[in-house]
């Protein structure tokens, strides 16, 4: 045994024989484009934010969604006027598009957190381009779901009974309700995103601070920025107080989805009564929060010339994240036949045949092309690396999110166990404004967001650059 | 705003400023094995190390986040109980006034809520934030220490605090430049 021992630490050899025998197509691809420095990301990034012009298309893009925001508040005050019966919901389908859209943005919110804090705890370096954005998204969704179910009360001017306070009633909130868990899940949740997203902004807020030479504008920025100077002692507990951020919201996320189920879950309508309601629906959470991602990310990148930061490689990993959750609920609705059939029950074996071949048909087979078949197309690089065909496949994904819950609710309720009791539900016109119009509501606040906050962490962009590794003597070895 | 050793003398401290991160944590490192005790180093990113360079190492963030969090936890589970069992008991089902199985999710939704907004204001309160004035801020060049920029601060009120010597120790890492950082 006594031969020459090679001494060459491995590390220094590996770069060398990686190069010569690893195809160029098997290296990873950079997170962040070439030649870019500290000074180059920071410019980049905040000079969207701080530039005097604002591009025209910007305008457009708010009027457009402002004029959703106009007929959301019509479908609104209409709404306070009227009551819920301008919607179609009536006997026995109590719940419409009401619950639809709640379920739909709520959803959506998923992907933003899913991105933000689990891929962090995972260590997934690709995250860090688009979690900014992911979760301004997030804080959106959760802004236009939190519209519906306050305004489906009926009087929402009451909406305060849902707090447990004591009142002059002497009553309580009924807390055995799963209508109670989504209260509290989702209020918890609009809470914690906004913590989470506004802890993110703090030192990119100081940067726009030392950036802005008008004055006003430098003191606006100065006081949600909170005087943060990048102190390493304040760096060291601002990381540890974002990773427990991260480390709470991931089970909140998955809490929060879960508790949405329950809603259904929990009642005895052939078609909610399922167990694998909770794992089902958050799935297909990130699914369409992944779609909603992509349908944002890509003229975003390409309007503010991002190609950059947010590069093929996040698009392509966003598309497998898509391909995999879209699996996922292919799963769920193949689960749902082999329980209706296997359980022997009559009502749940009418529910599939409803589904399959009832009034609502057309929307179950949309649902299986757009959920199911769509996203088979990321199985295939050529379409994952596509902005295009990645676009086209998310667009079909939020149509398909959409006719899910379509599917799973008013279709479930339409046809229940007596048949003397069953009826139809089509959306009104105020139904589809108030839709219409919470789109506008997300698109507006998007609009907002990347005028005027910068849509990409700028100092998590830094930690990227190869210079930003420094090492202790005592680590080096 | 007492010094540990020293008046206040009308000088904060003395900064330099360095363009790159490696040249920082040298520059931190070596001052804290040089005896000085008292100083701050600040970076556009957070650098793995210069928080314990600086001398600190824990931001006792933990037992905030873990008392909020069972606080939370407890509280939410009390106000179901309280609310349904002994304020106005409700039969639902049949089922028992004390059906603790309902009382989870909302007590796990109060927990991280707590647990949540320790952390946040947690972090904030020990950061010292909001601090609107901080003496860093009338150097000339540090609105570049959220840009490309590195900075470390001896303070005055370190025991081992001798202007000259401090300059001259500053100057041995090659810094951009050294300042004097007025109160």
């Amino acid at each position: 045994m006594a031969t020459t021992k090679d001494t060459t630490p491995v590390h220094e050899v590996r770069p060398v024989t990686q190069e010569l025998r690893i195809p160029a197509r098997y290296l990873p691809t950079p997170t962040i484009g070439p030649g870019h420095s500290f000074a180059t990301i920071t410019d980049h990034i905040s000079t969207i934010v701080l530039r005097r012009k604002t591009p025209i298309g910007w305008f457009i893009g708010l009027l457009i969604a402002m004029g959703g925001v106009g007929l959301l508040s019509i479908s609104i005050t209409w709404l306070l006027v009227k009551g819920i019966g301008i919607w179609g919901i009536n006997h026995p389908v109590g719940w419409g598009m009401d619950i639809i859209n709640f379920v739909w943005w709520i959803g959506i919110g998923h992907a933003g957190t899913l991105i933000s804090a689990i891929l962090l705890l995972l260590r997934q370096e690709w995250r860090t381009s688009i979690n900014r954005f992911a979760e301004a998204m997030t804080l959106f969704a959760v802004a236009s779901a939190g519209l519906y179910p306050a305004l489906h009360t009926g009087r929402p001017w009451f909406d305060y009974w849902l707090f447990p306070y004591p009142n002059t009633m002497g009553l309580w909130p009924q807390f055995r309700s799963p209508l109670m868990w989504d209260v509290f899940a989702v209020s918890t949740y609009a809470t914690v995103s906004a913590l989470f997203w506004y802890v993110g902004l703090i030192p990119d807020l100081a940067t726009l601070r030392d950036r802005a030479t008008n004055i006003w504008v430098k003191r606006a920025y100065g006081a949600f920025a909170l005087g943060w100077r990048g102190s390493a002692k304040h760096w060291l507990r601002y990381e540890h107080a974002y990773l427990l951020l991260a480390g709470l919201s991931t089970p909140l996320v998955l809490s929060v989805h879960t508790i949405v189920s329950f809603d259904f879950a929990v009642a005895q309508i052939p078609g909610w009564h399922a167990t694998f309601f909770p794992p089902y629906f958050v799935a297909g959470a990130v699914f369409a929060g992944f779609a909603m991602v992509l349908t944002l990310a890509i003229p975003a990148r390409k309007f503010f010339r991002l190609e950059d930061f947010i590069t093929m490689k996040h698009l392509e990993n966003m598309g497998k994240v898509l391909l995999a959750t879209g699996l996922i609920v292919v799963y769920a609705y193949a689960m749902e036949w082999f329980y209706g059939l296997y359980s022997g029950n009559a009502f749940e074996g009418y529910m599939l045949k409803n589904r399959a071949t009832g009034p609502y048909a057309k929307m179950y087979v949309a649902l299986w092309v757009c959920n199911g078949l769509a996203p088979q197309l990321m199985w295939f690089k050529r379409f994952r690396t596509s902005t295009f065909w990645l676009f086209v496949v998310a667009m079909f994904v939020n149509v398909g999110m959409w006719l899910e819950r379509f599917v799973i609710i008013p279709a479930s309720l339409h046809r229940d166990f007596l048949p003397s009791s069953w009826g139809m539900y089509h959306g009104t016109f105020w139904d589809w404004s108030m839709f219409i119009g919470s789109i506008g509501l997300f698109f507006s606040l998007l609009f907002l967001f990347v005028r005027f906050l910068p849509m990409i962490s700028i100092f998590e962009m830094r930690t990227l650059l190869p210079e930003a590794q420094a090492h202790s003597h005592e680590e080096a070895h | 705003m007492g010094g540990i050793g020293k008046p206040i003398t009308g000088l904060y401290g003395v900064i330099a400023e360095f363009s790159d991160a490696q040249a920082l944590l040298d520059a931190a490192n070596s001052a804290r094995e040089e005896g000085y005790t008292e100083m701050d180093a600040f970076s556009p990113f957070p650098i793995h190390g210069l928080a314990e360079a600086v001398g600190f190492a824990k931001t006792g963030l933990s037992a905030v986040v873990l008392t909020m969090g069972i606080l939370g936890g407890i509280g939410g589970f009390f106000m179901c109980w309280y609310a349904n069992v002994i304020s106005y008991p409700l039969n639902i089902g049949g089922k028992p006034y004390n059906s603790w199985p309902a009382w989870i999710p909302i007590a796990f939704e109060c927990a991280i809520l707590l647990a949540a907004l320790g952390a946040v204001l947690g972090m904030l309160a020990l950061n010292g934030l909001p601090m609107p004035y901080h003496p860093v801020f009338n150097v000339r060049r540090f609105d570049q220490a959220s840009r490309d920029k590195f900075f470390l601060v001896l303070q005055a009120r370190d025991p081992k605090f001798q202007l000259d010597e401090v300059r001259d120790f500053l100057d041995k890492f090659n810094p951009r430049e050294v300042v004097d950082v007025p109160w």
